[in-house]
């Protein structure tokens, strides 16, 4: 048992033996990293791994055996840092008490392994997968005689992926507002055990469709590092090129989509169509307007020769004058403005308390951006400035997206002149057995954590998959708080999660 | 500014939706491929090298059927319905056996039209129209309702852009709508996990007859990359019945659209878009 204090710091895209994790035993360990969290720290996962029976002796009773596994950023040192706790079963002393960061990280372990974490203010499924739906079960609820509560899903009234919302309110103002999910959960990280598999990397590219790159990414990058190498540099500027087209897109979509339900048409209509122009970018690289079959473990799965660059810069050139305008009108409308402002605010002290990531986390004001913080592959040596806007309302959410529109749009602009030389793809040595690999991919909607755990054949003993909604439904939880409910629309639009990268 | 100068920058920008299907098709993207087409007489006895490399199983090769010396042949057979279009068979047949065709048109009615491989069977079996009666009532108005149930959000994100000024679903009279009481179909996408179907089934059943039923993508139809997981149905038939399948990973617009006009009979005496000349 090792006796240190802190955790071992590695950087990202980086492994480390399983052997020279340090550990404690379980009540310790949530000590540790409640002070490592409180020193200004990040939880970027927080994950059990199952442990072979004969670890754990006499309390074998209690059930399987598990180690748990904290990865925490120092954003402002540019490094991550891991810890474990020593094979446990049956309870510990929570960590949420102590910080809210690992609210629902402890939810799912105790849903995944059955430990069951003491003293947890909400102790329920994330995300139950067996018998009843997610949303059967009980609710968080407000009493009294103007209290009413509205249930609403999992089927939408639009084209959008399932979830439930229970809104408790006093008239029209939300007092509380609880996300049950679990409805898209179709076992992604069971079927790694074992992996990496032939569908593997299929899989991977649709953990979250609208974030084929942000998750590809992070996958070769952790079978990359498993392999003690790295992939190309024409590859990895290839894959910097491709997740600023994703994060084009999307951050197009959306503020389309919050246009149209401030019935403000001209931008809606225009955002609609110029989505699907960047989207048609990803296929110029492709032949996918998802980016699939682009990143492969060990490279890039197609190159951009000079004609193609050519032609991906000038239509480039012409969806960013288009996007330009469309965002023109938005901002020039005071109807639009006096939607957006004091609707849904995060303030940044509750986006620090519960770990927010990406463009909500920027526009509650903090300056979090892994693409800065921890940069890996290409972004060590080309970076976009981060986009912080301070308000955290739907303005500010909106305001942040727009200025990572330009931003991605100038940084794609400045890696087109100057590709490196070499080949896009080479081949994958074996992973190293017994080892520990950590990869953080800046996705359109934050912090996509990839970690690998090998086993004695350098097989995935666990592989933990965090995407940025993770962290983020609570933002929007948050944001609902004494809101009108008919304001829910623009608020979820405000923060677009993705339901599918929560389930797994 | 204001309400003129946004009027005045719209029109500006004149109409931009597409000519198809009265004009030309969009082109699809050059590295996009299309649909494929097997040739399993191509096949080298004893070759399993795209099975191999599927990743989605979608290539088997059982004992298909005795030569004329008797001895009895294994031909590969593609299933289309599991197929996410990676085109890494393709690229390890030793024969080109399977082949990209560069059709966006992919629609069928049967899942088994899906099968490619055998004799007069190297291509798929595209869907005709609605009966008659069903094409009177829905023909020129199509409500359906769309039901995201385990998709990872890019078949959901190609079925909204149909109804964005470019592709304006609109102007066929097809429309997606809020509720299923509203709704003559359901459009549906994900394996149908676990946690969805009941939902799904509740959906349906709001739905008034007649109504039809439309399985787009991979995932809706067999489970696509997941296919074989314990969490989910395997697709949307094993919990309604389908009318229409759309393969693809995720289908491209113009492949899901074809579809939805082909089942409306909407396409006939139209040019076949960018279908390989001398096959339309």
């Amino acid at each position: 048992m090792n006796s240190t204090t802190s955790f071992v710091q590695l950087a990202n895209a980086t492994s480390l033996p399983w052997a020279e994790v340090p550990a404690w035993p379980v009540a310790e360990f949530v000590r540790v990293t409640a002070a490592a969290l409180e020193r200004g720290g990040r939880l970027c996962a927080w994950f059990g791994v199952p442990e072979p029976m004969a670890t754990v002796g006499p309390s074998k009773a209690e059930g399987p055996a598990i180690s748990l596994v904290a990865i925490v950023a120092s954003d402002a040192e540019n490094i991550l840092a891991v810890g474990r706790s020593a094979p446990f079963s049956g309870k510990y002393p929570a960590l949420t008490p102590l910080n809210h960061q690992a609210h629902l990280f402890e939810r799912e372990v105790w849903e995944q392994h059955g430990v069951e974490p003491e003293g947890h203010p909400w102790l329920k499924p994330v995300r139950r997968t067996a018998g009843t739906a997610p949303a059967v079960g009980e609710f968080f609820r407000v009493d009294g005689g103007e209290i009413h509560e509205v249930a609403v899903g999992p089927v939408h009234a639009g084209v959008i992926e399932p979830g439930h919302f229970r809104f408790q309110c006093a008239g029209e103002e939300v007092i509380h507002l609880e996300i049950a999910l679990g409805y898209q959960h179709r076992g992604v990280e069971t079927a790694m055990a074992g992996g990496p598999h032939r569908a593997t990397l299929s899989q991977m590219e649709t953990v979250a469709g609208d974030s084929t790159i942000a998750h590809t990414t992070a996958y070769a990058t952790v079978l990359e590092t498993l392999a003690g190498g790295e992939a190309p540099l024409r590859a990895q500027w290839l894959r910097a090129i491709a997740l600023e087209l994703e994060r084009l897109a999307s951050h197009t979509g959306d503020l389309g989509a919050l246009a149209g339900d401030v019935a403000f048409l001209p931008t809606s209509a225009a955002c609609g169509k110029i989505r699907g122009d960047f989207l048609n970018l990803s296929a110029l690289l492709c032949g996918n307007r998802f980016g699939r079959s682009l990143v492969r473990p060990g490279g890039c799965g197609h190159d951009l020769e000079p004609a193609r660059a050519q032609q991906l810069l000038s239509r480039l050139e012409t969806h960013l004058a288009d996007i330009e305008q469309a965002a023109t009108w938005l901002w020039d409308a005071a109807s639009v403005r006096a939607r957006f402002e004091n609707v849904g605010t995060v303030f940044a002290s509750q986006a620090t308390e519960i770990g927010l990531v990406g463009p909500a986390a920027r526009a509650s004001g903090l300056v979090r951006d892994v693409r800065y913080d921890h940069p890996a592959g290409w972004h060590r040596f080309a970076q976009a400035p981060v986009a912080v806007w301070s308000g955290g309302d739907v303005l500010a959410r909106a305001r942040v997206r727009w200025l990572e529109i330009q931003r991605s749009g100038q940084f794609i602009r400045e890696q087109l002149a100057s590709p490196p030389d070499g080949a896009v793809r080479e081949d994958l040595l074996p992973a190293a057995p017994e080892t520990l690999a950590v990869a953080l991919v800046e996705g359109w909607r934050g912090e996509v954590c990839h970690v690998a755990l090998t086993d004695a054949a350098g097989r995935f003993r666990r592989y933990k998959i965090v995407d940025p909604s993770f962290h983020n439904w609570t933002g929007l939880a948050l944001a609902l708080r004494g809101q009108a409910i008919s304001d829910f629309p623009i608020c979820n639009k405000s923060f677009n999660l993705s339901y599918c990268g929560f389930d797994l | 500014m204001f309400v003129l100068d946004t009027i005045i920058h719209r029109l500006k920008r004149g109409c931009e939706t597409m000519a198809y299907p009265n004009g030309p098709a969009p082109a699809l993207p050059d590295r996009h491929g299309g649909s494929l087409r097997v040739e399993a007489a191509k096949c080298v006895d004893g070759c399993m090298a795209c099975v191999a490399v599927c990743p989605t199983e979608a290539i088997a090769r059982p004992i298909f059927a005795k030569g004329a010396d008797g001895a009895t042949r294994r031909s590969a057979v593609l299933d289309l319905g599991r197929c996410i279009f990676c085109a890494e068979c393709v690229a390890a047949c030793p024969t080109q056996a399977i082949v990209q065709t560069r059709d966006h048109r992919m629609a069928v009615s049967r899942r088994e039209d899906l099968l490619l491989g055998a004799k007069e069977q190297e291509e798929l079996r595209l869907a005709g129209a609605l009966g008659d009666e069903l094409r009177r009532l829905l023909g020129r108005s199509l409500r359906l309702r769309q039901v995201s149930a385990g998709g990872c959000g890019a078949c959901e994100a190609d079925i909204n852009v149909l109804g964005t000024i470019g592709w304006d679903l609109s102007r066929f009279g097809i429309q997606y709508v809020a509720s299923p009481r509203h709704a003559d179909g359901l459009l549906i996408t994900g394996p149908v996990t676990k946690a969805m179907e009941l939902a799904l089934r509740k959906t349906w059943e709001a739905v008034p007859e007649p109504k039809i039923v439309i399985a787009v993508g991979a995932c809706a139809i067999s489970g696509g990359p997941f296919v074989g997981h314990a969490e989910h149905n395997g697709g949307a038939a094993a919990v309604v019945p389908v009318d229409l399948f759309i393969p693809g990973c995720p289908p491209h617009p113009l492949t899901i659209l074809d579809g939805l006009l082909r089942l409306l009979g909407r396409l006939e005496g139209k040019p076949a878009g960018n279908a390989p000349a001398g096959k339309r």
